[in-house]
């Protein structure tokens, strides 16, 4: 098992190597702000892809609210240091363990529900959190939460999501993960297996929501506000189309759909008017030709990625 | 004997259907029971009550002294029992060894922390459950498709893999439902010496299911009859071969 350990640390290498190339182009302002922007845009859609995809893509429980939890997040951490005068560490925590509390909250009941049911219920609870926040005047309501500061940076974002690939890596391959994929396999034979699938359907969705949670906080600290037409259902499928694209239940695709559909986006910004049609063109064309998405549910491994070659650096480490 | 699994005239009622009534059976430690009957006489329904899937109506369950009507599956399985499914269910996108492993999450002793941080027992854990898992692969000849995907398997090596995997759950009864459905005479014959071996090697009772009438007559100890819900018969295998009603249930009443 000294292998695992190895390999462990040669990815946290191979991060250090990537972070420190990115990092200096920074600061030699090779990338210019609308990129770093971008970057910053697309490690906290890496966290949410991945934490959504623990719970639709491994656990097989379909839900299409991350938004809400993402506003959550977002919301509670800038009270923290807003309102409350908090540094942001601990805006970070209480918004991650806010976010997850809720989950837990929400995960209880609604965890009975399969499928479709699931799907629609967590819809409308992203729906109810935003609601809820637009009436509260104490954050802002429909003007949302303004005056926060900027104490998202790169390092920041990206060690987190570093944190984030790893713990659900990591959670994966233990006894933990072995129990909700089972779960998505067959959850009458996973009961059978004596797993207790309310209890493990109920793990994955706090952590899922708690990580959402995580990212909202980064969110909200590097665009200096909160504001609730940000976390519509629309962002909740932005991010379900990153988990699906990749392939769900694979972590290095959920992270190859956030890059790419990030950059995609990004790019179309010039031109508005196409951005959409565009984008709706690639999704038509990629389901009709690889329903599964890109990976499947298999992940993308050190020997594919040498073949393959010429990808996005990150994909290949986070295995 | 001592007393395995004591069920106490149960019964369930599925809106006006009555779909086993008043079902009494005993399990000693180490037997080999058959229950067998025709087509749609509650031998499923049987056993998802004794496994927990469905709470009986009426009566109740007793296993290793514990009552287990009312308690779910989940649980029933962590006293100790294990059971097979009719129609397979394996987790089919999973690879082979990783069916198995599964069934280890009930003995794993690292925590939460200990995975997330590969730290402490988890990869002394890891080690030994892959190798516990590799051990009764082999018993299976199943080790050399450890990492193929469970649904790529053929029909047979899949039967074998679900035994396989409920076994690794270390249970003191198995529950076998139709071990032998849709398997040819030769691997029918070789899972009659499997089932014999399983239980001597891992020290269980086992309750089978099963319509091949050659299977269950050669290797079970006594066999239990239901038709239409209700337990026509119980006996050994001989008593049951010349029992009037069992052969009528089966074969039909004699016309004069």
């Amino acid at each position: 098992m000294n292998i695992l350990r190895k390999s462990d640390l040669k990815r946290i290498v191979a991060c250090a190597i990537l972070f420190a190339a990115v990092q200096g182009l920074l600061f030699a302002e090779i990338i210019g702000p609308f990129w770093e922007l971008n970057i910053v845009l697309i490690c906290i859609n890496i966290i949410l892809a991945v934490s959504l995809n623990l719970i639709n893509g491994y656990t097989g429980q379909f839900s299409i609210g991350h938004a809400g939890f993402l506003a959550v997040g977002a919301y509670t951490g800038a009270i923290m240091t807003v309102k409350l005068g908090f540094p942001f560490e601990v805006a970070l925590v209480v918004g991650t363990v806010a976010a997850g509390f809720l989950g837990f909250l929400i995960g209880l009941p609604t965890l009975r529900l399969n499928g479709d049911y699931l799907a629609i219920a967590t819809l409308g609870l992203g729906e109810i959190i935003r609601i809820c926040i637009l009436n509260i005047d104490y954050v802002g309501g429909a003007s949302g939460l303004m005056g926060i500061p900027r104490f998202t940076t790169f390092a920041w974002v990206f060690w987190i999501m570093i944190f984030v690939i790893f713990f659900i890596k990591n959670f994966k391959n233990s006894s933990y993960g072995r129990c909700c994929l089972a779960i998505r396999e067959n959850e009458i034979a996973a009961d059978t297996m004596g797993i207790d699938t309310t209890k493990y359907k109920v793990m994955a969705f706090t952590l899922g929501a708690a990580f959402a949670g995580t990212a909202g906080v980064l969110f909200s600290h590097y665009f200096y506000i909160a504001h609730p037409a940000s976390f519509t259902f629309m962002r909740s499928f932005d991010i379900l189309t990153m988990v699906v694209l990749g392939g769900l239940g694979s972590m290095t695709g959920s992270i190859t759909g956030a890059v790419l559909l990030t950059f995609i986006s990004a790019y179309l910004a010039e031109y508005p008017e196409w951005r959409m049609i565009i984008y709706s063109a690639t999704m038509i064309v990629l389901m009709l030709h690889r329903p599964q998405g890109l990976f499947g549910n298999k992940e993308l491994s050190m020997k594919m990625f040498g073949l393959g070659g010429g990808k996005d650096g990150r994909t290949a480490e986070s295995k | 004997m001592e007393e395995l699994l004591k069920v106490n005239d149960i019964s369930v009622v599925f809106g006006g259907l009555r779909a086993v009534s008043n079902f009494s059976m005993t399990i000693n430690k180490g037997e080999l029971i058959g229950l067998i009957g025709p087509n749609g006489a509650g031998k499923t329904t049987a056993f998802n009550m004794i496994t927990g899937v469905y709470t009986p109506t009426e009566g109740e369950i007793i296993f290793n002294g514990t009552k287990t009507s009312g308690k779910k599956s989940y649980q029933v399985t962590q006293l100790g029992m294990a059971r097979t499914f009719q129609n397979i269910r394996l987790f089919s996108e999973l690879s082979v060894i990783d069916n198995v492993k599964v069934a280890y999450n009930m003995h794993v002793k690292y925590g939460l922390v200990e995975a997330i941080g590969r730290f402490g027992r988890y990869f002394d854990e890891e080690d030994k459950i892959t190798e516990m898992a590799m051990d009764l692969l082999k018993i299976f000849h199943l080790e050399d498709k450890a990492d193929e995907l469970a649904k790529n398997l053929p029909y047979g090596e899949q039967r074998r893999l679900e035994i396989a995997r409920a076994l690794a759950t270390g249970p003191k009864l198995l529950l076998l439902d139709e071990p032998a459905a849709g398997m040819n005479p030769q691997e029918t014959k070789e899972l009659m010496e499997l089932i014999r071996w399983i239980r001597e090697k891992f020290d269980l009772a086992i309750l089978l299911i099963e319509h091949d009438m050659g299977l269950v007559m050669g290797v079970c100890e006594r066999i239990y009859v239901l038709e239409y819900g209700l337990c026509i018969a119980n006996g050994t295998p001989d008593e049951i071969k010349h029992n009037k009603r069992v052969i009528e249930a089966y074969l039909g009443e004699e016309v004069l």
